[in-house]
């Protein structure tokens, strides 16, 4: 199911989902396999019962359909052998191929593998170090991945058709929040105000990203048009490293471990981490095709349960050591143990002498906030990335599946907020996802 | 007289390469390190991998030298997907360059054949020719990535289109310059066709086709390292792009020395073929 066709005459533009019963296409899919998980099960217990098909049918008819489901009730607990049965069903699909791309905001993924929390849920799962965005891109939508590590206004844009076709995607959870930075050239040690930066060029990793938002959002909040007052250029992170060393750009934003890479090279300094312009902002994802989860539930389910897993793992500070050395050797980040333990612990040099504590620098939490969509979604259209009226919150809710994380996380015992909308912090400025519109409008500088 | 060259040619190659690392060593001596960098803190100059092994500027002929040894010793180790020995990598981009070549001589020599032996399907297919020759294989990756939806087959087609031009038209150059002389000879004793073309044109035209297959191979890899440094997964042009990543030079090094000693031999081994069918009048 794509985004509806607007000017398809035979489509409900305003019921949420295809059979216009449910408030959202993610609920829809989700009553429609808890039926068939239903019937699958009664349909087990009747057979059970009544080997001779014909018994069944005689005594159905003698007693009538509810007296029997009551009677029958009374001794089988349905609701338990459901549950049993959503559990356990049989995957649909073993082995996976999963893109992701050498940064740490790919740990819980990485983790997973590692640490094999796939195989204890059945699952024979291939990680494949990917070369860019656009090619993870390419790769989700050519069904050579099944599932994709991916920065988080990806699936939004794909499933627009904002930079490829249009293609349904869904993102049961958010891997991780912060972990990036403003990473700038040695000799700009003295040029810390941003609004001197005019005609500084700057490098970001791919345009639907959160770090080309934050940056625009970052230099617009400081008085300078990003499209017109400084040079954005999409650049792969070990090209920005170095490139600044040559001095062809003047800064970076983009993921770990590459700005700790660039003070480790002694190139750069971190002017500031992305959680002093929003804290605990969303950055990368885990997404798949809604064909993919349509028709393997089982498998996308375990699939998820194991990040989750991975991600609630990785978030401890005690452990966060021994992930880094685990997911810094060749088959994974391929980088220096202490530059990635540097981003994970939070301890690290700042490129101008100073040792700095940041326990927070980089979190894993899971939850896809639907406010967090509607925010990318409001950039994406300040920026001129998608154009003309955007229905903010039924696009969050089709991809962010927050509800459905909700009940995920509550199944391994995460705590999880009780609303999928919030109001966030940006440089002190704050967004009411209630009110996309007039958040626009509130800003000065847009394309 | 003729060793004698050989030996003095052998011996000003080793000088050259003698001349050659001595500069680069010389070039590439550590700057002491400043007095400002050891007046920080001991945590921080630990931080910044202070005594370890650091890539900082272009690296030393030891350090690449010691890559060699290092993946030399152990080419077929496979430590995940991600990380394979450069034996295992080097295979892969064979195979790839291997199945695209083959699948580019099916279609090239019979087509070329075609065209040879007909002017009128020389000047009809000629502008097509003329017009898809000259396109870089890579402005097709996307295209084909996007319509063969898989990264693997796109790559096997990029050499494959790569391959396809040398070789059609030097097939077809060949076939049309076999001499007149031969081919009358063939008519007059009536040789049916498809003898004519294998007993007669073939042998005559296979010094030429040999010539554009040879280009063929050379272009091919060329362009599958950077195929594959674009897609990824497996392949010495993936290696290239995983040590870029982690801005490891020294190995960056020693995969271009692997990708031209490969493609040396590549290229000796059609020279020898090309030797096997050349005759003289």
């Amino acid at each position: 199911m794509s985004l509806i066709n607007p000017f398809d005459p035979n489509v409900k533009l305003h019921a949420g989902c295809s059979c216009g019963q449910h408030s959202s296409e993610a609920e829809h899919l989700e009553a429609e396999s808890a039926a068939l998980n239903r019937r699958m099960v009664e349909n087990t217990v009747m057979r059970a019962l009544f080997p001779q098909d014909v018994e069944r049918r005689r005594f159905l008819s003698a007693v009538g359909v509810s007296t029997a489901l009551a009677a029958i009730s009374e001794f089988i607990p349905f609701g338990a052998l459901e549950a049993f049965a959503q559990d356990k069903g049989p995957l649909e699909k073993k082995d996976l191929k999963i893109g992701f791309l050498p940064i740490t905001c790919a740990t819980p993924i990485i983790f997973a593998g590692a640490a094999d929390f796939y195989g204890k849920e059945g699952l024979n799962v291939t990680l494949q170090k990917t070369a860019g965005w656009a090619i993870v891109r390419d790769k989700v939508l050519a069904k050579e991945f099944d599932a994709s590590h991916m920065l988080s206004p990806m699936p939004l844009a794909i499933s627009m058709g904002a930079g490829s076709n249009a293609t349904p995607m869904v993102m049961p959870l958010m891997e991780n929040t912060n972990g990036n930075a403003i990473t700038l050239h040695v000799k700009h040690k003295n040029n810390r105000d941003p609004k001197n930066w005019k005609g500084m060029k700057f490098a970001i990793p791919f345009d639907y990203s959160m770090h080309n938002f934050l940056l625009r959002y970052y230099l617009a909040a400081n008085g300078l048009d990003p499209d017109r007052d400084v040079q954005l250029r999409v650049m792969s992170p070990p090209d920005m490293v170095a490139n600044l060393r040559s001095g062809n750009i003047d800064g970076f934003i983009v993921a770990e471990p590459f700005n700790q890479r660039a003070v480790y090279e002694n190139v750069g300094f971190i002017h500031a981490l992305t959680s002093e312009i929003w804290n605990n902002h969303p950055c990368c994802a885990f997404a798949a095709s809604e064909d993919f989860v349509k028709h393997n539930p089982n498998t996308f389910a375990a699939l998820v349960r194991s990040i989750m897993r991975a991600t609630v793992f990785v978030n401890k500070a005690e452990n966060r050591k021994g992930v880094a050395a685990m997911i810094a050797p060749a088959n994974y980040l391929n980088q220096p143990p202490t530059v990635v333990e540097q981003v994970l612990t939070g301890r690290f040099a700042d490129g101008l002498g100073q040792v700095r504590n940041e326990p927070d620098r980089i979190g894993f939490d899971p939850f896809p906030w639907h406010s967090m969509a509607v925010w990318m979604l409001t950039q994406m259209k300040r920026w001129g990335y998608i154009k003309g009226n955007v229905n903010y919150k039924e696009i969050a809710e089709k991809v962010f599946l927050a509800t459905d994380a909700r009940k995920r996380m509550a199944e391994l015992d995460i705590a999880a907020p009780k609303s999928t909308y919030g109001k966030h912090q940006i440089l002190g400025k704050e967004f009411d996802p209630s009110k996309p519109e007039e958040y626009l409008k509130s800003f000065a500088i847009k394309a | 007289m003729k060793t004698t060259l050989t030996f003095r040619a052998a011996v000003l190659s080793l000088f050259i390469f003698a001349m050659f690392i001595g500069t680069w060593h010389l070039a590439t001596q550590a700057p002491k390190e400043s007095a400002a960098a050891q007046a920080v803190n001991a945590e921080y100059a630990e931080l910044m991998g202070k005594g370890a092994e650091k890539t900082g500027g272009f690296p030393s002929p030891e350090k690449v030298g010691s890559a060699f040894v290092k993946y030399l010793s152990d080419p077929f180790y496979d430590n995940g997907p991600n990380d394979k020995g450069i034996g295992i990598q080097v295979g892969y981009s064979l195979l790839r360059v291997g199945t695209g070549f083959l699948l580019a001589m099916l279609f090239a020599l019979p087509l070329g054949f075609v065209i040879g032996m007909s002017p009128l399907m020389t000047k009809a297919l000629n502008p097509f020719i003329q017009i898809l020759k000259p396109i870089s294989p890579l402005a097709w990756m996307p295209l084909a990535l996007y319509t063969l939806k898989d990264s693997e087959v796109s790559g096997i087609f990029v050499i494959f289109i790569c391959s396809l031009w040398p070789m059609l038209i030097n097939t077809a150059f060949g076939v049309a310059g076999v001499r007149r002389d031969w081919i009358n000879v063939a008519r007059t004793l009536e040789v049916n066709p498809l003898r004519k073309a294998f007993l007669v044109i073939l042998p005559a035209a296979a010094p030429t086709i040999l010539t554009g297959m040879r280009i063929s191979m050379g272009i091919a890899w060329i362009v599958i390292v950077a195929a594959e440094m674009l897609v990824g997964g497996t392949g010495i042009g993936y290696f290239v792009w995983n040590e870029w990543n982690n801005l490891a030079l020294p190995n960056v090094i020693f995969a271009i020395t692997m990708i031209g000693l490969v493609g040396m031999a590549l290229d000796l081994g059609f020279g020898t073929l090309q030797k096997f069918v050349t005759y003289r009048e």
